[in-house]
């Protein structure tokens, strides 16, 4: 009898290869646990909402109105609702072609895409072109659509930082491209070396791969470095220097937590290096509704925008996306509120600020709480989470332990994240999920859950980790990098 | 006593158009056929270029937003700046089955869950209560709490939201009277990714094969191009209402594995897009014992399942059929597609839809939620909203009546609109109209004179393109051609949806009429 054609081994060898561990092993164990009865602290992916972030009021209000137009109408609709957020559903209605219920123009709604470029104008100082910009189901379709567009096949590289977001890793091997690894050197702060990249590359070229686009995640997830201006700079000097197309991720632009670095966008940084660079490197942006301040993740809203891509692409590019028909509109005008927020002296402004400024402050603040609760372990190292929603500290394993997971068949830092959500409920994503050097192990844990809770959560933590080590340690010492 | 939702959804939605030709800003995207060679040729320095680009990229097609469409675009700007330029004054989009961008409105009751889930904290307001149906408050309190933390903002399991799924579960069971599984539903943005999900699955190489009808809605065709498969095409027969033949299906099977292409599945549109036809519930049985004999998938396409338009057919989804054959899980692999976009329902921008996997084995449904976590989860309100589709109001809800009321309407209008529309394009010299039994499309043929043929030679363009863009361009109305969907080699057609509003459908045909006559005046031979 033949294999059917979904039988397990005859389905795409892409498919299997491909790996994201955000939802992974480990969650998948935590979800049983959970089903179980245990109580389940998830830490493993950037979801606020589902820890007790709250939505901003002013946007729900809107989006609310847009979903129930008739409520417009209504002569009672000012006692749910404020007058301003009733002029901002009218407004996001015309600007549609029939409502939510309707199929958008497959690049989003123009008007909603001339609220992204103007917000990248104020944000940037450089005109920006709505024709350029694209909304997508969430950042993530984006990236998927751009990779797609750059892999022909396994002979195109595309340089991704390690530790990276492994919607890079699994998108290139869903797409039978090669994966080219560049470091990020854990005791300069996750900091980028060039030449780190200059070797990377040859090495990649040596084995016949033609490098084609370089990834940047700032702020780093999961590392959480804010790129510095000279950093950037020197990338898309690398960039321009070795042909490849720039593709930064900056879903996490609003959640900085440090005043040093504070964002700067690779738009901003290429236009002000001026020609000819300014004109010839290739660069396409991503952003999301789902992190930030908003913490929308469920909405699946985000946006590219194209920089120096020549016009038959960028049809190409419209192309697959027509094939999708459009984005979901509510998410679009999630967007479209994003960019173009309550302004002083409209009625929600003060509660828009006073909700935006409480989350990120509360952020801020839990970054550092998280940080420093992991470097009071022993043997943990933790760098701070200088921006995005991340902590990912380094946990430094003794001997004992690492051969206690080879004999559990696991990986060193899956071993100990299991152990870690067995015995406290805490659900991580373990290093090995993101890459890192070897013999490294870390763990990739969201600053997310509320604030009341964090010290219980790092003390709960704290007992887990050091009984690990009394059970593990010998008088020798344990691993270091 | 508010009025009718549908009376205030229309008045909005025309201040809407109004206030749109102020706003709509249309892409200066002009045919790629009159575009100069671009400066970016093979020698350019840059990474990305139309030369280096995925190849799989550039030979995908997707006609339905297509080059005639981009003209349709311009002439609507030109409209704007130049009002009077041109024998019409409003472009007709019937090119795209989006209900509600030609007026269809929504219906009342889904909007009010939708509106409560997105802003919870009204739910609890006493000022709510005279916004809102009853039925309509107590729904949203059951779906959000359903969702953890009753964020409807949080990334949900990759499938979907378990309460959601077992809704739809139960809806599936009620429509079929047969059980069906929440694990088994994976919820996605729209159903077309869903399917996207399937090519990947099963397309290894270009040596794999995807049995697609001709006509095909071209999401199949350009979706097996981008995984880089082979589409393995069965002809639908015209001459008997768009049948489905066993021995054609069987033909066409045989001369794709003799050479040498391993046929990994079947899709078949049910209602069919663009054909409309709906299958017999024994051509759909005659339909899996071929899937099970063969040893392929069968991928149902049934995104028209509330689009029934004649009384003697009636849909049947393949899970009903399959289990009613007495055949299982371990009998054959059944993939159904559903959505929130089509039905009376017409919820396009939403993007809602899910596929239902049955008959595969538990490592493959690892790899399909593997897959479908790649991208977290699809969009809450667009799940809410298929839940909801899947278990509307039910004989004693508040707001039972009313959604009867707004269903039938649009299920009435929308039969009536079809009859319409048909017996106008029989009516046209050279020109036949099959039925459409249901689904959104007439997918007329036209027998075009030598002349129109050669004309179209010399523009370098085919000749259902070369007629369309004539129709276009005397009477504004947008249909696409049918080489974009295919068809039997020397015939033409074009689809054209049943969707503008009633009361325009007599002056689309007078203007359809009056310009065949003129365009056969042309070029009779």
């Amino acid at each position: 009898m033949p294999p059917k054609p979904l039988d397990y081994v005859s389905i795409n060898e892409n498919v299997k290869k491909s790996q994201y561990a955000v939802r992974g092993e480990l969650y998948l164990r935590a979800s049983e646990l959970q089903k179980e009865g245990k109580k389940i602290i998830f830490t493993n992916v950037g979801n606020p909402h589902a820890l007790g972030q709250k939505p901003l009021s002013f946007p729900r209000q809107v989006v609310a109105l847009c979903q129930a137009p008739f409520l417009l109408d209504d002569p009672n609709v000012g006692l749910l609702f404020p007058a301003d957020a009733i002029a901002k559903a009218k407004h996001y209605i015309s600007l549609t072609s029939g409502g939510l219920g309707a199929y958008s123009d497959s690049r989003g709604l123009p008007g909603v895409r001339k609220e992204v470029a103007e917000f990248i104008l104020r944000r940037d100082g450089y005109p920006s072109d709505p024709e350029l910009i694209y909304l997508t189901d969430g950042a993530s379709k984006g990236v998927m659509q751009i990779l797609n567009t750059i892999i022909s096949g396994q002979d195109d590289g595309i340089l991704v930082p390690v530790p990276q977001y492994p919607l890079y890793s699994a998108t290139i091997s869903l797409l039978g491209g090669t994966l080219v690894p560049y470091y990020l050197e854990e005791t300069a702060n996750w900091g980028l070396d060039v030449n780190e990249l200059r070797q990377s590359v040859a090495q990649a070229r040596y084995k016949g791969i033609t490098v084609k686009a370089m990834v940047i995640i700032n702020p780093g997830n999961p590392t959480g470095q804010c790129v510095s201006e000279a950093n950037l700079v020197e990338i898309l000097r690398f960039c321009y220097e070795e042909n490849l197309v720039l593709l930064g991720d900056e879903v996490y632009q609003q959640n900085i937590y440090q005043d040093e670095r504070p964002f700067i966008s690779s738009k901003k940084v290429l236009m002000d290096l001026g020609p000819p660079i300014s004109k010839e490197v290739q660069l396409i942006s991503f952003h999301s509704v789902s992190k930030g301040y908003y913490g929308e993740c469920g909405q699946r809203g985000g946006y590219f925008e194209m920089t120096n891509i020549p016009p038959q692409t960028v049809e190409e590019i419209y192309k697959v996306a027509s094939i999708s028909l459009s984005p979901n509109v509510p998410a679009q005008i999630f967007m479209g509120i994003m960019m173009n927020p309550p302004q002083p002296g409209d009625i929600s402004y003060d509660q828009y600020v006073r909700e935006s400024k409480g989350i990120l402050e509360s952020l801020r603040r839990r970054a550092r709480i998280m940080t420093d609760g992991f470097n009071s372990c022993r043997n943990v190292v933790c760098n701070f989470t200088e921006g995005a929603m991340y902590s990912f500290p380094q946990i430094r394993l003794p001997p004992r332990a690492l051969e206690a997971a080879k004999q559990a068949g696991k990986v060193p830092d899956v071993f100990y994240c299991l152990n870690l959500l067995e015995s406290t409920g805490i659900s991580t994503v373990p290093g090995s999920g993101f890459g890192q050097k070897e013999g490294v192990f870390h763990l990739r844990t969201t600053i997310l859950p509320a604030e009341e809770d964090m010290p219980a959560i790092m003390d709960s933590f704290k007992k887990f980790n050091d009984e690990f080590m009394e059970q593990y340690e010998d008088n020798r010492g344990y691993s270091r990098l | 006593m508010r009025k009718s939702a549908a009376d205030r959804f229309r008045h909005l939605f025309n201040r809407s158009l109004l206030l749109r030709h102020h706003h709509h800003n249309p892409p200066p995207l002009s045919s790629s056929l009159s575009r100069p060679f671009s400066s970016m040729a093979s020698d350019s320095p840059f990474p990305v270029t139309a030369h280096n680009i995925n190849p799989k990229v550039l030979k995908c097609e997707y006609a339905v937003r297509g080059e005639v469409v981009t003209l349709a675009q311009n002439l609507q700007k030109d409209l704007q700046a130049n009002p009077g330029a041109h024998p019409f004054d409003e472009i007709l989009y019937c090119n795209i089955g989006n209900p509600q961008s030609l007026g269809q409105a929504p219906i009342t009751f889904f909007r009010e869950v939708l509106a409560l889930c997105d802003h919870p904290t009204i739910l609890d307001k006493s000022e709510t209560q005279g916004l809102f149906s009853a039925d309509a408050i107590e729904r949203a309190w059951q779906i959000v709490d359903q969702i953890p933390g009753r964020a409807t903002g949080a990334y949900s399991h990759s499938q979907g939201v378990k309460g959601l799924r077992d809704t739809i579960a139960a809806g599936i069971s009620e429509r079929d009277g047969f059980p069906a599984n929440p694990d088994d539903i994976f919820m996605t943005d729209g159903a077309s990714p869903a399917v996207h999900n399937m090519m990947q699955l099963l397309i290894r190489s270009e040596n794999d094969g995807i049995l697609c009808p001709i006509p095909q809605y071209p999401l199949y065709s350009a979706s097996i191009t981008l995984h880089g498969g082979n589409l393995v095409p069965y002809y639908l027969e015209e001459a008997t209402g768009w049948g489905l033949e066993i021995p054609e299906l069987k033909k066409q099977l045989d001369a794709a594995k003799s050479k040498g292409i391993h046929v990994r599945a079947l899709v078949v549109i049910n209602p069919g897009n663009p054909t409309g036809q709906v299958l017999s519930e024994e051509n759909q049985r005659d339909i899996v014992e071929f899937c099970k004999q063969e040893g392929l998938v069968l991928l149902a396409d049934e995104v028209y399942q509330e689009n029934v338009y004649v009384p003697e057919k009636k849909f049947h989804s393949f899970k009903k059929v399959t289990r009613s054959m007495g055949y299982g899980e371990d009998d054959i692999t059944l993939v159904s597609f559903q959505s929130v976009s089509k039905g009376y329902h017409g919820e396009c921008g939403k993007r809602g839809g899910y596929m239902e996997v049955t008959g595969f084995s538990t490592e493959v449904r690892e790899q399909i939620y593997k897959m479908a976590s790649v991208n977290l989860c699809s969009n809450i309100s667009g799940q809410i909203l298929a839940s909801l589709v899947m278990s509307p109001p039910k004989v004693g809800d508040e707001s039972y009546e009313s959604f009867m009321a707004e269903k039938g309407n649009i299920l009435a209008s929308l039969a009536r609109r079809a009859k319409t529309l048909e017996d106008a394009f029989n009516k046209l010299e050279g020109v036949t109209c099959n039925r459409a039994e249901g689904a959104m499309y007439l997918f007329p043929q036209i027998r075009l004179p030598g002349k129109a043929i050669k004309a179209a030679e010399e523009a370098n363009t085919a000749p259902d393109n070369f007629y369309c863009k004539h129709l276009l361009n005397a009477t504004g109305v947008v249909v696409v051609p049918g080489s974009g969907f295919g068809q039997v080699p020397g015939t033409w057609h074009f689809r054209c949806t049943i969707l503008p509003q009633e009361e325009k459908i007599p002056a689309i045909v007078t203007r359809l009429t009056e310009f065949h006559e003129k365009f056969m005046d042309e070029f009779r031979d």
